[in-house]
C-alpha cells in the first residue's frame, strides 16, 4: 500500500508541475488543483498509514492518527476556496484582455481596442 | 489567563462581518468603523507591547487546552513589536486610502482591509505552525481581493500571477508541514523545537527536507531572489494604499524565518547545519544586488519602488542570515525602517500618479504641489537608499557592524555598499527626471486629468515620514530594545517553558506522554 500511495502522490505532483509550466490559465489552474490533491494525500500519509483502525483512542491497541485528517480537511477547504477565487480572477483577466497567458511578454496585457 | 492576546485577531474578525452586513452601502460608516477599529488595534498592540517589554512571554491557550495538544497564541517581544508596527502602518495607510478615495473605487475595501489585518496579526501571534499556514491563507485571501481592488485589465492580469504564485507557495507550505509532522509528530513550535533536538544526525533526511521546504515558503513571502518574481508586477499594479500595506506582508516572511530558524532550527542544530550560513546569507546578498539593479533599470516609478522593496528585503535577510544576537537586533531595526519607508514611497508614488496620470520616467509637465511632493520623495528616497541622516543609514551601519565577525564580512560590506550606491543613482535619476526636468521642459500644463491630492493624504504620508525621523532620532532606544528581543530569540528557553509547562486541560495525558 505504501508504494501505491507514494506513487500516487508522485504522479499527481509530476502531472501538476507539468501543467503549471504550460503558462496558460486553464492548464495552470488544473495543475494547481492536481498539486493540492497530491499534498492532501501526502498530509494524510504523514500520520502513517493504518488500515481498519478508529481515529480515536479506545481500548483497542491500534488507532489512526486523527490530526492529519483534520489538517487535510482544512487544506481541502482552503484550496477549494482559493481555486474558486483564482478561476474568477483569471476569467476576468481573460475576458478583459482576450489573452490567457500567465507570463508577461511585451505587448501582452494591453487593453483590447 | 488573560484574553487580551487573542483580541488583535478577534477584533478585525468581528468588525469585518459587521461592516459587510450592516454598513454595506454606507461608505461613511465603513470609514468611521474601519478607522476606529485600527485605532483600537493600535491600543491593543501598544498594551501587549508594553506588557511583553520586560521579557514576559504571554500565552493564550484556545479553549484552555494545554500545548502541544491545544492551539496556542504566544506574545513575546518580537511578535508584539511586529503587531504594533502593523497597526501603526495600517492607520496611515487607511487614512491615505480614505483621503485619496481609493476605498470608494471598488467594493468592500474596508472589509478586506480588516481581514488582512486579522491574518497578519494572527501570523505574528500564533505558536503553531499549522495555524501559521491558516493565517497565511487568511491574509492571502484578503490580499487577493485588495490586490484587484478597483479592477482594470492590467491589475487583473497581475492579480492572476500573484494568486497563482501564492497558491503554489501554499502547496509547498503544506508539503513542508506534512514532512515535519511525519518526522516529529507535532506542529506546535515549542514542542517541535524539543523534538527536533532528539533527531539523530544519521536519520536527518526527512527533517532536512522539511526545513528547506519551509525556508523556501518563507522566502517566497519575503521575496528573496530567485523567488521574488511575483513581487514587482503585483506591488506595482496593486492600488497604492494596498501596496503600502503589502510592505508589512514581506516582513511576515522575514518574521517567520526569524521565528522558525531561531526557535526550531537554530544555527547550532546539527541536523540542519549549513542552511543558514551557506544558503540564506549568499541568497540574501544576491537579492540585495538584484533589487538595486532593478531600481536602476526600471522604466516606471512604481516598478522602481517595488525593486527597492526587494533590495530592502535582501538587506533584512542579510542581517537575519548571520544569525547572531547583534545581527538579528539590527535586522529588527531595519525591518521597522524598511516597512515605513517602503509604505511612504508607495503612497508618494500615488501622489505623483494623481497629477501626472502616468508613472513613466520621462519628462512631462510639472506636477501639482510639486515642491511638497518632491520634498517628501527626497526624504523617503534618502531613507530607503540608506543615505545619512535617516534610519536607513543607521540600519545599514548596524548590519555592517554586526557583520564584522562573520566569515563573509568582506562580501557583506562590499555588497551593501555597492547596492546602496546603485540604489542612490536609481532614485536620484528618477527624482530628477520627474521633478527637475519637468521645470525645464516648458510643456504646457494639461488641465484635464489634473487633481490636487486631498490634504489628508499629505498628512498620512507625512505621518509615515515623521515616524521614520523618530525611528532615526530614537535609534539608540530602539536598538536597545531590539537587542533585548534578539537575546530572547537566541535563548528561547522562556518561550518553550511558557508554552509547554503552562497547565491546561489534558495535563494528565501529557504527563503520561512524556
Amino acid at each position: 500500500m505504501e508504494i501505491l500511495v507514494a506513487s500516487a502522490i508522485g504522479i499527481l505532483t509530476a502531472g501538476g508541475l507539468y501543467l503549471v509550466m504550460r503558462l496558460r490559465t486553464f492548464p495552470v489552474i488544473l495543475g494547481v488543483s492536481l498539486l493540492t490533491y497530491a499534498v492532501n494525500v501526502f498530509l494524510f500519509a504523514s500520520g502513517r498509514l493504518t488500515i481498519g483502525a478508529p481515529p480515536i483512542l479506545t481500548d483497542a491497541t491500534t488507532y489512526t492518527d486523527p490530526l492529519p485528517q483534520a489538517l487535510v480537511l482544512t487544506a481541502i477547504v482552503i484550496s477549494f476556496g482559493m481555486t474558486a477565487v483564482v478561476v474568477m480572477i483569471a476569467l476576468g483577466a481573460y475576458l478583459g484582455t482576450d489573452d490567457d497567458h500567465i507570463d508577461d511578454a511585451p505587448g501582452r496585457g494591453e487593453d483590447v481596442v | 489567563m488573560t484574553h487580551w492576546l487573542i483580541m488583535p485577531v478577534v477584533l478585525p474578525a468581528l468588525l469585518a462581518p459587521f461592516l459587510i452586513l450592516a454598513a454595506r452601502y454606507h461608505m461613511g460608516i465603513q470609514r468611521v468603523f474601519s478607522v476606529a477599529g485600527v485605532m483600537a488595534m493600535i491600543a491593543l498592540a501598544l498594551g501587549l507591547f508594553v506588557k511583553t517589554m520586560d521579557g514576559t512571554v504571554m500565552l493564550y491557550q484556545l479553549g484552555d487546552w494545554a500545548a502541544p495538544f491545544g492551539i496556542v497564541l504566544v506574545g513575546d517581544r518580537l511578535s508584539t513589536m511586529m503587531l504594533l508596527l502593523m497597526a501603526v502602518l495600517a492607520l496611515f495607510v487607511l487614512l491615505y486610502s480614505i483621503a485619496s478615495k481609493w476605498d470608494d473605487r471598488g467594493r468592500h475595501f474596508h472589509v478586506l482591509f480588516q481581514f488582512q489585518l486579522m491574518g497578519i496579526a494572527g501570523a505574528f501571534l500564533t505558536g503553531d505552525l499549522f495555524n501559521l499556514f491558516v493565517f497565511f491563507e487568511v491574509l492571502l485571501i484578503a490580499s487577493y481581493g485588495l490586490m484587484i481592488h478597483a479592477g482594470g485589465n492590467t491589475r487583473l492580469r497581475a492579480g492572476v500571477q500573484y494568486v497563482l504564485f501564492n497558491l503554489l507557495g501554499s502547496t509547498l507550505f503544506l508539503f513542508a508541514l506534512g514532512a515535519l509532522y511525519a518526522e516529529t509528530g507535532t506542529l506546535n513550535m515549542a514542542d517541535l523545537a524539543v523534538r527536533v533536538q532528539m533527531i539523530s544526525v544519521d536519520a536527518s533526511v526527512g527533517i532536512r527536507v522539511a526545513a528547506v521546504l519551509l525556508i523556501l515558503v518563507f522566502a517566497i513571502k519575503a521575496a528573496l531572489v530567485p523567488l521574488h518574481f511575483w513581487l514587482p508586477s503585483s506591488y506595482a499594479e496593486a492600488p497604492a494604499p494596498v501596496a503600502a500595506l503589502f510592505a508589512i506582508m514581506t516582513k511576515v516572511g522575514a518574521y517567520a524565518i526569524i521565528r522558525v530558524y531561531t526557535l526550531i532550527f537554530p544555527v547550532d542544530l546539527e541536523v540542519t547545519a549549513g542552511l543558514h550560513g551557506t544558503w540564506l546569507l549568499p541568497v540574501a546578498m544576491v537579492s540585495l544586488v538584484v533589487g538595486a539593479v532593478g531600481v536602476l533599470a526600471s522604466k516606471k516609478l512604481d516598478r522602481l519602488v517595488a525593486f527597492a522593496v526587494i533590495s530592502s528585503m535582501g538587506m533584512v535577510m542579510v542581517a537575519i542570515g548571520m544569525f547572531t544576537e547583534e545581527s538579528i537586533a539590527s535586522a529588527l531595526y531595519y525591518i521597522v525602517h524598511s516597512t515605513l519607508s517602503a509604505a511612504a514611497l508607495f503612497l508618494i508614488v500615488d501622489l505623483i500618479r494623481q497629477s501626472r496620470g502616468h508613472l513613466e520616467l520621462r519628462t512631462d509637465a510639472p506636477i501639482t504641489s510639486a515642491a511638497l511632493v518632491a520634498g517628501m520623495f527626497m526624504v523617503a528616497a534618502i531613507a530607503i537608499a540608506g543615505l545619512p541622516p535617516l534610519s536607513g543609514f543607521v540600519g545599514k551601519l548596524m548590519v555592517m557592524n554586526a557583520a564584522f565577525d562573520d566569515g563573509l564580512a568582506v562580501w557583506v560590506w562590499s555588497v551593501i555598499l555597492f547596492s546602496s550606491l546603485i540604489t542612490i543613482v536609481g532614485f536620484s535619476r528618477a527624482g530628477s527626471v520627474i521633478f527637475w526636468k519637468a521645470q525645464s521642459d516648458g510643456a504646457p500644463v494639461p488641465e484635464a486629468g489634473r487633481s490636487v491630492p486631498a490634504p489628508l493624504s499629505f498628512v498620512a504620508v507625512g505621518g509615515l515620514l515623521a515616524l521614520l525621523v523618530a525611528h532615526t532620532v530614537f535609534a539608540g532606544r530602539v536598538y536597545e530594545f531590539t537587542t533585548l528581543t534578539a537575546a530572547q530569540l537566541i535563548n528561547p528557553e522562556d518561550y518553550s517553558s511558557t508554552v509547554l509547562e503552562t497547565p491546561g486541560k489534558l495535563d494528565d495525558a501529557k504527563a503520561e506522554d512524556h
